[in-house]
């Protein structure tokens, strides 16, 4: 079973979920989907067994067989590729702009003269690693590099489906959270009780609707703030799987980097009942259907 | 005119908070919300909404049934798996590059432009405001930010205002790097965590890889003051000011729960506190 951890609002604490319900059950792998800002690996510390170059392919120009006639130029919908024409015995030129290719390849398959080679420019690295019994990987995505996706669909490709998965998701509503949440069997919509984490898990919802992955709610914080967010879920019929109510503890193990379960072992339990909590509802949807 | 974008790399830690006391403390300026697949300012601002518009952007494959003759060669040349077995497309996956409509010896495969969201032109109590709403699971969220800050910035131009005062999204990718560019300052609001130090470390990085000024909020930082200083260390090695700190404070909340900015609402102060970082930054 794959399980994403989510939520619209960042902060809400996503990590805290994904890490702790990892370290309470067995045979897991844990994927740090969150390329731009990766943090499972501070909470748990894996051993790095392996770092691989993630990149994307982006098109290189063989001036020798190019005749500038613009077809890339043409069918590039990303405007990423630009071609200048020769004239008066003057010979052309093509500018690449790869930090605007999406890979698609069309360029290349396209060009009449096989002209187009593509090339491997790196994004950034997939790291696999383990701790304990914990399979653990993430992705860092290169600063100043702008798409994620490419990066998160690489680091899925290590999901093992003998084990059960845990996918820590990046925060919002748009491509890098499609990307990473495509495939999963459940979704946990992490939020908090505040008009800010109503607005953004109300956004959720509506994604995962749309994607028709099963879901619940775990309210974090959920004694600062007001009771709309329950509300919501109770109108909406959304399953509430766990509580987590404001600890001064919680905060400070959070911000040293230490998963609660390993501070205060009754939290273990509580992860326990919440994968519990999970299959009940996912064998639920299954019938259903 | 100056631009400011508030950023964070980690979500919650604060930005629309801090943003929002701002639109209370600065005169003579725009509100813009740059975070437009989770867009929160709105809550704090509560614009009337004077103008209203359509953002179009990418294009999605669609196979005309009738015209498919399920030959397949669409399938092997979509490197984002957006065509089914059944030959009809998943549209979140389809990235709308329209190789397989060109691959398509049928003529079956047509593009079809994205309505991807929508943006609006407001009236707030504390002046104009431009935000924006992407559509569910849409992408080109930074051809969206990139719009509204172009509109923001005529309308600066066209009001002689002296701010245009931006709300970020979080992480790094397109939609931060289209909300940093050619901005005056970067303020990178984090909380004294592991987490927080990390993230806000590679948001400065990818705010100075766009040559922008960044300077540094710590909210909430008395919940770890050892952290905090870790921060402020880590932050002074690499020629960061401190802009402020901010205490950790639950009048703050109940300023949000309220739909008001910490200047309106909260303790005083917090709120002293955000307007030294205010007075500083202008």
């Amino acid at each position: 079973m794959i399980i994403s951890i989510v939520s619209g609002k960042g902060g809400t604490g996503k990590t805290t979920v994904a890490v702790n319900l990892a370290l309470s059950l067995k045979n897991i792998q844990i994927l740090d989907c969150d390329v731009e800002e990766p943090n499972a690996h501070l909470f748990l510390k894996p051993r790095i067994k392996e770092e691989v170059k993630a990149s994307i392919p982006v098109p290189e120009v063989d001036e020798a067989k190019c005749n500038y006639c613009g077809k890339c130029r043409e069918v590039c919908a990303y405007h990423a590729i630009a071609v200048l024409s020769g004239n008066n015995g003057k010979k052309g030129s093509v500018l690449i702009f790869p930090h605007l290719c999406h890979g698609c390849g069309a360029c290349s398959l396209l060009c009449h003269e096989g002209a187009i080679k593509e090339v491997n420019k790196e994004i950034g690295v997939v790291e696999i690693g383990e701790k304990d019994h914990l399979q653990f990987v993430d992705g860092r995505l290169n600063v100043g590099e702008a798409m994620s996706p490419p990066l998160i669909r690489q680091v899925k490709r290590y999901i093992n489906p003998t084990r059960t998965v845990i996918i820590d998701a990046p925060p919002g509503t748009s491509c890098p959270v499609i990307t990473a949440v495509k495939g999963s069997d459940f979704c946990v919509l992490v939020t908090e009780p505040t008009p800010f984490g109503l607005n953004d898990l109300i956004l959720a919802v509506e994604v995962l609707r749309k994607l028709k992955i099963p879901f619940g709610v775990i309210i974090n914080r959920c004694d600062i703030g007001d009771g709309k967010v329950e509300s919501y879920c109770k109108q909406e019929d959304i399953p509430i799987l766990m509580k987590i109510p404001f600890s001064r503890e919680i905060a400070v193990s959070y911000s040293e980097g230490v998963p609660i379960v390993k501070k205060d072992g009754s939290y273990q339990d509580k992860f326990i009942n919440l994968y519990l909590n999970i299959c009940g509802i996912k064998n639920e949807a299954d019938s259903s259907y | 005119m100056k631009q400011i974008v508030v950023i964070s790399g980690k979500g919650g830690t604060g930005k629309t908070v801090v943003t929002g006391s701002f639109a209370a403390l600065a005169k003579n300026k725009i509100m813009v919300d740059c975070d437009v697949d989770a867009a929160d300012l709105h809550l704090l601002l509560h614009p009337t909404i004077k103008e209203r518009h359509e953002f179009r952007s990418g294009q999605t494959s669609v196979i005309d049934k009738k015209l498919c003759k399920k030959c397949g060669k669409c399938v092997p040349v979509c490197r984002f798996g957006a065509i089914k077995d059944d030959f009809t497309v998943e549209r979140f996956s389809c990235e709308g590059c329209a190789l397989c409509s060109y691959i398509c010896p049928h003529g079956a495969i047509r593009m079809e432009e994205n309505v991807a969201g929508e943006w609006f032109i407001s009236d707030t109590r504390y002046g104009p405001f431009v935000h924006a709403k992407l559509g569910i699971a849409e992408e080109n969220s930074g051809k969206l930010v990139a719009k509204i800050r172009q509109i923001a910035k005529e309308i600066a131009e066209k009001q002689a205002l002296d701010y245009v005062i931006i709300d970020g999204p979080p992480g790094i990718g397109c939609p931060v790097i289209a909300s940093l560019s050619g901005v005056d300052c970067a303020l990178i609001v984090t909380e004294p965590t592991l987490s927080g130090l990390h993230d806000a470390g590679r948001a400065m990085e990818v705010a100075r890889h766009f040559n922008i000024p960044v300077k540094l909020v710590v909210n909430k930082y008395d919940l770890n003051p050892v952290m905090t200083e870790k921060i402020e260390t880590f932050f002074r090695d690499r020629d960061v000011p401190v802009a402020g700190k901010i205490a950790f404070d639950k009048t703050v909340v109940e300023a949000l729960v309220k739909g008001k900015t910490i200047v309106e609402n909260a303790s005083a102060s917090v709120s002293e506190e955000v307007k030294n970082i205010w007075e500083g930054l202008r």
